[in-house]
Formats: structure tokens, sequence, C-alpha cells
């Protein structure tokens, strides 16, 4: 699988302050690579030096093998952007930013399709000025896929987006990786990410502090698993004996397991083992927001 | 090319939805020219020592003078402000994203600056000679190309003073003052020869100053103005050499 988006040694400063610090990460072509951090810990800074946008102190982007900085003619129809924050002229109507956006690049989608996948028809002759807030992020995710791009750069699409939209918007994140569209998506919910990346990029102050699939994100960093259950047994010490199992918390009749591992299964096992067969046994799965606070909330890692 | 021509029809449709710069660039001018016309008429002065008009009628002075006022207006006020205003809210840097093209970006704003430019001449060239009777131009062939060179400096400045100005809000203070100094200095309101010493030095700085005289000169039947056109090409081909080197996307 070739690499879609190289980023090498990237440090990007203001005044100072070292916004990015070094990091580095690879794109494979036809994945969806998410950025997750606290905010200001470098997210956009590192997707617009990578569009070509800012210029990096150090280190090198590669897009397709082209740098964006120095070849971005060449990587028009290859690359869309919907960035953090830009706007559109006020007066400008929403059919007239497609359809501009659309004529720069050869072999660009059908717009007035794209308008009716992003729940546009109806505002097509709307200024862009009286949007509301998510119909103009929609309209600039809609731009971002106008040239049909092969890697699409998506920060925080679905930022004022009601739930509704929020969903049809990753229904069609799905379609264009359907299609082969590499995608690197910024976000800060934790239920998009889950739903749609491959593989995700933890960001603190300006470096990468974790990567891997959300599972192993969440099986690496979310902390213990916890099943319970109850029972009117009052020696349970043989389940310290199962594999994984690293504390027993009892409350009454209600018993709390903590452990690592397939811990469901092996308590499972080990109860009915010795024949208890719990009615009410149940697993308290982590998420990826334990993951992300575990990493982001504590101590500066070194 | 394709982006060129969609952006200026874009830019044209924008520029119509946008009333007050309508005004701004082809009314207000038409409004002084009514005003200046009414106070001073269109009687030449006989008496040559008291001549301020430069031997001709007031308001066939003033016809000229108004075409290069209302070049002022779009480049040191519309210009700069639409593309600061752009920049400060993030159009370039969408239009950067998508590698528009830099030189279709401005080539359509000074499309578009020509175009009002020409659209203003018209309309104070009929409104001038209908209301008060005032002359054609003398020498046709030698306004037309004044006139576009003239247009095309004063619309190179608009990008120049668009590429440095930050925000829509500078833009509009420095072009305010910038429109109203030239037109009170640079033979546009009180003929240059009224003025006192001081300020004739100024009106000698003025690209306006300039512009008028290429324009007057062949309206009225005087030529070629040399050095006004050496003063008003130098102020574009500085005007293109510093925004080439100052163009800043945000
Ligand atoms: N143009 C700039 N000038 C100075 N500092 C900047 C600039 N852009 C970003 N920064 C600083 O760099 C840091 C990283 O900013 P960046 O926008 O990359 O964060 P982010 O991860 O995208 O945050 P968010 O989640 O809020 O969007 C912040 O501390 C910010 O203040
Ligand atoms: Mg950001």
């Amino acid at each position: 699988m070739s690499s879609a988006l190289i980023v090498d040694g990237l440090r990007k400063r203001y005044d100072g302050f070292t916004a990015v610090d070094g990091l580095s990460f690879k794109v494979d072509e036809g994945e969806i690579f998410g950025i997750i951090g606290a905010n200001g810990s470098g997210k956009t800074t590192t997707v617009e030096c990578a569009q070509g946008l800012r210029l990096a102190d150090e280190g090198s982007v590669r897009v397709f093998g082209l740098d964006p900085q120095t070849d971005r003619t060449q990587l028009r129809s290859e690359v869309g952007s919907q960035l953090q924050e830009s706007e559109l002229p006020d007066r400008l109507r929403v059919w007239e930013a497609l359809d501009l956006f659309a004529s720069i690049s050869p072999g660009s989608a059908d717009w007035p399709e794209l308008l009716d996948e992003w729940g546009l028809t109806e505002k097509r002759d709307a200024a862009f000025a009286s949007l509301s807030g998510g119909q103009r992020q929609r309209l600039l995710v809609a731009l971002a896929l106008v040239n049909r791009p092969r890697l699409v750069f998506l920060d925080e699409m679905t930022t004022g987006l009601d739930p509704a939209a929020r969903r049809v918007a990753w229904d069609l994140i799905d379609q264009i990786r359907a299609r082969g569209t590499t995608v690197v998506l910024v976000t800060h919910f934790m239920d998009e990410a889950e739903r749609l990346c491959d593989r995700l990029a933890v960001f603190r102050s300006g470096r990468i502090i974790a990567e891997g699939s959300p599972a192993q994100l969440v099986a690496e960093y979310a902390g213990d698993a916890s099943v319970r259950f109850s029972t009117d047994q009052t020696d349970l010490s043989w389940l310290a004996d199962a594999p994984g199992v690293t504390a027993i918390d009892r409350a009454g009749s209600r018993v709390t397991v903590q452990g690592t591992g397939p811990l469901l299964a092996h308590t499972a096992a080990a109860l009915v083992a010795h024949g208890i067969a719990p009615v009410d046994l149940e697993v308290e799965r982590k998420s990826l927001e334990d993951a992300f606070l575990a990493l982001t909330d504590g101590e500066e890692p070194e | 090319m394709k982006a060129l021509k969609k952006l200026t029809w874009i830019e044209l449709k924008l520029f119509t939805r946008d009333p007050l710069s309508l005004v701004f660039t082809l009314a207000l001018p038409l409004f002084f020219l009514i005003v200046l016309n009414g106070v001073f008429g269109n009687e030449p002065e006989v008496d040559p020592v008291e001549d301020v008009w430069r031997g001709v009628g007031p308001a066939d002075y003033y016809v000229p003078a108004y075409l290069g006022l209302v070049m002022a207006a779009i480049g040191v006020l519309s210009m700069p402000v639409r593309l600061a205003s752009y920049r400060e809210s993030g159009v370039l840097r969408r239009f950067r994203a998508s590698a528009m093209p830099l030189w279709s970006i401005l080539g359509s704003q000074i499309l578009i600056a020509m175009l009002t430019a020409v659209f203003g001449a018209i309309s104070i060239t009929i409104a001038s000679t209908l209301i008060y009777g005032t002359e054609l131009p003398s020498e046709p062939f030698l306004l037309i190309p004044a006139f576009f060179l003239a247009a095309l400096s004063f619309s190179a400045l608009g990008v120049f003073l668009g590429s440095v100005l930050p925000t829509s809000r500078s833009a509009q203070s420095a072009g305010i003052m910038l429109f109203f100094v030239m037109f009170l200095l640079s033979g546009s309101g009180p003929p240059p020869d009224a003025l006192t010493g001081a300020m004739r030095g100024v009106s000698r700085a003025l690209p306006l100053t300039h512009v008028v005289l290429l324009l007057q000169d062949p309206w009225l039947g005087f030529g070629w103005h040399v050095s006004a056109s050496i003063v008003v090409l130098a102020v574009l081909v500085a005007s293109v050499l510093l925004s080439i080197r100052f163009f800043r996307w945000e």
C-alpha cells in the first residue's frame, strides 16, 4: 500500500511558541486517518502545513510524493480541503460557489448531485452570508469534495452540524472511502472517530502521544474493563485466579471485577465452573473517550 | 483561463449585488460633477491671467477629470477593501487551498475595475453632454490608450493596496483618506491653478493629478501628455512589482 501523505519531523513555531514539535506520521492510500487532541494541540497547524497553507519551520511533507508548498498546481485535482476557518464572499450564492470550484479542476464532480447529497438543494440560490452555521459547514465540505480528490482534509467537518446531519455526513464519508478516497479527519467527537477512522493519532502539545486503530487505543489506554454481577456467595477468592483479573470489589450482593484482556469471557468461565450463573452479568466497555481522557488529561509525558 | 472567466463573471455579479460599492464608485463622482458644474457653469474665462480652467469652460474641464476620479475611487477604495476583506475572512485561503491561480484572482479584480471605469466614463460623458452640453473628446484615438493606461494603473494600485493593507477596516480608512486628498488636490475638485504652492507640491505627488492630465489633454485637444503618461506608467509598473513582492494570502 503506498502512502497518500507522509509527514516527517514537522515542526512549526509561532513567535517562539512551538505549536508543532517534530511529529511524523504516514497516511496510507484509502484509509481514514483521524487526528484527535485537545484545543491548541497543533491539529490544524499540522493539516494546514500538509496542505501547503502554512510553511513549516522544519521537516517535510509529501502528498502523493509531491511537495504541497511548491507543487500546488499539480495537486489541484488530487487534494480537497475543508479548512477549520474559511469563508466565502457574503453575496456569493451556493450554486455559484460549487460551480466556481468545480470549474478550476478537470474531472470535477457533478455539483448538483453534491448539493443534493449535502442537503443544500433548497439553498441553491441562497447567499453564503444567509446560510446557517451548519449549512455553511456542509457547503464547505461539499466544496472540498467537488474536485473528486484522492486525498481530502476535513478539519472539524461535523462541528455545527445537527445530529441527523452528522450521521448523513458519516454515511457520505463512508461512500467516498468506498470510492478509494483517502481522508484525514480532524475531530473532537470520539463517536465520530470511532465510527469512521481506521487509524488515529492522538496529539498533545504538538506531538503524537499515541497512534493506532480506535480498538487498539481503547485496549491500551482506556484502563481496566469491569464486569458486574450479583451473587449471594460470600467467598469469591477463587475469582482472583481467573486470567486478567486485577481487583474484586463487593457492595452487598453486587460484585465488580476489574481487569484486562477478554475479562468478560474469563470471568464468566470461572463463575460457571463454580456453579454460579448470574442473570445480570454485564461488562462495562471502555470507550475511546476514556482512552482520550487518560491520554490527554494526565501528566505531560516525556 | 476558465477560472479567470468564471471568477470575473462571479465578481461582476457580486459587484452588482453590492449597492454601496455601486453608489460609491459610480454615483458619487456623478454627484460631484453636478455640484461643481452647478457652481462653476461652463463659460471659459476670457482673461488668460485669471483663467484656471486651461482655456476651456469649467464643465468641459471637469468631464475628463471625473473619468479619472471614478478610476481613483475604484483603485484606492473598492479594490483594496474587497481584497483585504477576502484576506480577512479567509476567502483567499480557501482559493489558495484549491490552487486557484493567483493571476486569475487578481486578473478578475482588474477586469472588473476596468469594466467599472468604462461604465463610469460612459455614464459621466452622457450625463455631462446631455445636462451641460459639454464637448465630446477631440482626440478619441489618443484618449482611448490614455484611458486604458490610466485605468490599468489605478487597478494595479488597487491590487497593491489590497495586497498590503491587512484588514478591510484599514483598507477603508486608508482608501477614504487617499480618495478625498486626491479629489481635492488632483484637479478633480478645485482647479490646480487655484491651489497654493504647498498644495501643488502634494498634488504633484498624487497619481490622480497625472491621470487627470493624461485624460484631459487628448479630451480637450492638447495632444498626448508625455510626462503624465510616464508617471502613470511608472505607477503601474511599481504597483505590479510591489504587489508581486508583498502580496499576502493571509
Ligand atoms: N497564526 C498563528 N499565530 C500564532 N499562534 C498560532 C497561530 N495559529 C495557531 N497558533 C497557536 O498554535 C497552537 C496550535 O494551534 P492549532 O490551531 O494547530 O490547534 P488545534 O489543535 O487545531 O486546536 P483546536 O482544537 O482548537 O482547533 C495554539 O496554541 C495556537 O494558539
Ligand atoms: Mg483546529
